[in-house]
């Protein structure tokens, strides 16, 4: 009476038997589901991108067999890149740069004091650090879009205390705002993984650190800072990685071509029709834009689900 | 060498003590309390309660607007449930639970995350127990898919999902097909990557210990790695569907015509138009199931772990 089934391997730390399709098979339909679903698109895109246009209606004609791959649209696009384009990618970068420092600064602030000084209160800072989580990004925004309105409560503030004399029409593509957007929408993202890092930090490292001479100062940059760097770099890729594709936030913040960001031309990119595979070969620029901090970031995670 | 270390004045360590005896007369001055070792950190504390109070109160103002007497969104005229359930004056067929438009969408998003949920996380849970057991390296590439999928800007998501249905699999019409195969792509790595870590700090021995007791494979995965993963499951459950009922990014493009699009894509719509409470009401709406969905998540997850060593930061740890 055998009913262990007759195909199966050994499992070399347990020594328990498994037929050999058993753990594969639990793997398989998320395996499925994402070369059909997640690889399968990404190949369109990329035929789209080197595939035609339909002469009349200007429509995409993806080509699928590699031998016939056209680059005469990626070529043109690439011209309006590095010409058209090049003051929309520069404003992006510099928003993104500053919209991640500023998110840096404060949520480093944030997450040392409840690491280190949280003290009873931790839940409680936690809890209210991970409310923004649970409130949709677009309630967050259009809570701004009120707040930000000629006749809202900041130009009612400001207006009272007579720090300006008439209401400012922040909606209107004040790249301030914008700016103050992202750092609204993302400073959450950053806050979680830097307490995660800064509350493993062994507090008798500090110790040592004021034991030996050094001040407050030296202590948090010579044995706080450093012992933080993962969380820093993780965290700011965790960050930048979505703003660069962001779109909403300039558009519900600003609406206006002096803010467009490089996530506004790929959401006009899909809002018009005719402009032929634009919208495919822009993504492909981006994710090649934005190839080294996602893989240095899957290189994290996966080293996290490693070694714990 | 030992000059300079007998240079130094003696210490008592014993008057410097943190609480009455550090407040000396020094301390008053702010040089002196600047210099104070042992002193509160005042400013880190204010930045920190600054940063709280700016990033909740918006949204508190805001749900605070959609009971709003009046239309305007940005000034408070009086309370009233009109703009969910009534028929306020200058819109009366506004309201988001009388709307049909809104009602619609409201049933929309309820409908894609619970679907999104019961579809993404035994897929992601069964992937995550199937490749941290499976040997080889097949099971390091279908990780790399499931990571890339996690990293990308959705934004990349949601196009190459528009462009697969549009061109490739036409037989897909865009609408709650399309929506729903995206938002399970793009959501199935949470749980993998909350079960993983979950996986990581069982550790294998429950298991040996099973089936060095005679029980096969399955029995020990169902009878003794779920119970243990439940907490981790749960988790994910909440996550995905809170993630979900917020999602417009990939959905817009997907949506096909007005009738398919849920909550936060007509939340985004109207956000650039005309503004009026009902918007307020529908947000207000999302954030409330979500709450619901992780309070219920916080109940079950207590009875669960009742009997295990249970540690409250925990669900908190898989966020960061």
């Amino acid at each position: 009476m055998n009913i262990l089934p007759r195909r199966r391997s050994r499992d070399e730390a347990s020594g328990a038997w498994y037929p050999r399709w058993y753990w594969p098979g639990f793997a398989l339909p998320g395996t499925l589901w994402l070369l059909v679903l997640f690889v399968l698109p990404f190949y369109v895109v990329i035929s789209i991108a080197f595939g035609t246009v339909d002469p009349v209606f200007q429509s995409p004609l993806p080509v699928y067999e590699p031998w016939w791959w056209t680059k005469r649209y990626l070529a043109q696009e690439w011209h309006f890149a590095t010409g058209e384009f090049r003051p929309v990618e520069l404003r992006t970068i510099v928003y993104v740069i500053l919209a991640t420092a500023i998110c840096l600064v404060f949520a480093y602030a944030v997450a040392y004091y409840v690491a280190r000084f949280g003290g009873k209160r931790k839940g409680l800072f936690l809890a209210l650090l991970i409310a923004p989580f649970f409130i949709s990004y677009l309630m967050r925004m259009l809570s701004w879009v009120e707040l930000l309105q000629p006749n809202g409560y900041v130009n009612s503030v400001l207006t009272f205390l007579h720090i300006t004399p008439h209401p400012i029409n922040w909606l209107a593509g004040v790249p301030f705002t914008v700016v103050m957007g992202l750092v609204y929408g993302y400073i959450p993202y950053m806050i979680l993984p830097l307490y995660g890092f800064l509350d493993r930090i062994d507090q008798s490292h500090l110790e040592a650190g004021r034991d030996l001479g050094a001040n407050r100062f030296w202590t948090f940059l010579r044995v706080t800072l450093p012992l933080s760097k993962p969380g820093i770099l993780a965290s700011l890729v965790i960050v930048t990685l979505p703003m660069f594709g962001d779109y909403y936030t300039n558009n519900l913040l600003s609406g206006s071509p002096k803010t467009t960001m490089f996530g506004n031309l790929l959401d006009n990119s899909m809002e018009a029709t005719g402009q032929g595979p634009e919208a495919a070969i822009l993504v492909l620029f981006l994710v090649v834009f934005l190839m080294i901090p996602m893989l240095y970031y899957m290189r994290e995670t996966a080293k996290a689900q490693r070694n714990q | 060498m030992s000059k300079t270390v007998s240079e130094r004045p003696p210490v008592d360590r014993r008057r410097e003590g943190p609480a009455p005896l550090a407040r000396s007369r020094s301390t008053k001055t702010p040089l002196g309390w600047w210099r104070n070792p042992w002193r509160r950190p005042r400013i880190l504390a204010t930045i920190t309660w600054g940063y709280i109070a700016w990033s909740l109160l918006p949204v508190l103002i805001a749900i605070g607007i959609s009971f709003n007497a009046g239309r305007s969104n940005s000034v408070w005229q009086g309370f009233s449930t009109q703009w969910w359930w009534g028929h306020p004056q200058s819109n009366p067929s506004g309201a988001l639970f009388v709307s049909p438009e809104l009602h619609a969408a409201l049933l929309q998003s309820l409908r894609l995350s619970f679907l999104t949920m019961f579809i993404a996380v035994p897929i992601g849970v069964a992937f995550a127990i199937g490749i941290s057991r499976w040997r080889g390296p097949a099971p390091a590439g279908a990780n790399f898919l499931m990571l890339f999928s996690f990293v990308i800007p959705e934004i990349i998501i949601g196009i190459s999902m528009f462009l697969f249905f549009t061109y490739l699999l036409k037989f897909v019409h865009l609408g709650t097909g399309a929506q729903l195969l995206a938002l399970v792509t793009y959501q199935v790595s949470y749980p993998v990557i909350i079960v993983r870590a979950r996986m990581l700090s069982i550790g294998r021995e429950y298991e040996e210990a099973a089936t060095d007791l005679g029980a096969s494979p399955t029995q020990a995965i169902r009878r003794v790695l779920l119970p243990l993963l439940y907490p981790a499951i749960l988790v994910s459950f909440v996550l995905v569907f809170a993630d979900t009922i917020d999602d417009f990014i990939t959905v817009r493009y997907l949506s096909g015509g007005s009738s398919t699009e849920p909550l936060s894509v007509k939340i985004y719509n109207y956000s650039r138009g005309t503004l009026t409470p009902a918007i307020n009401a529908a947000a207000t709406f999302l954030l409330f199931s979500t709450l619901v969905i992780a309070l219920l998540g916080v109940f079950l997850y207590r009875r669960i772990t009742r009997g295990q060593r249970a540690e409250a930061q925990e669900m908190t740890g898989y966020l960061t």
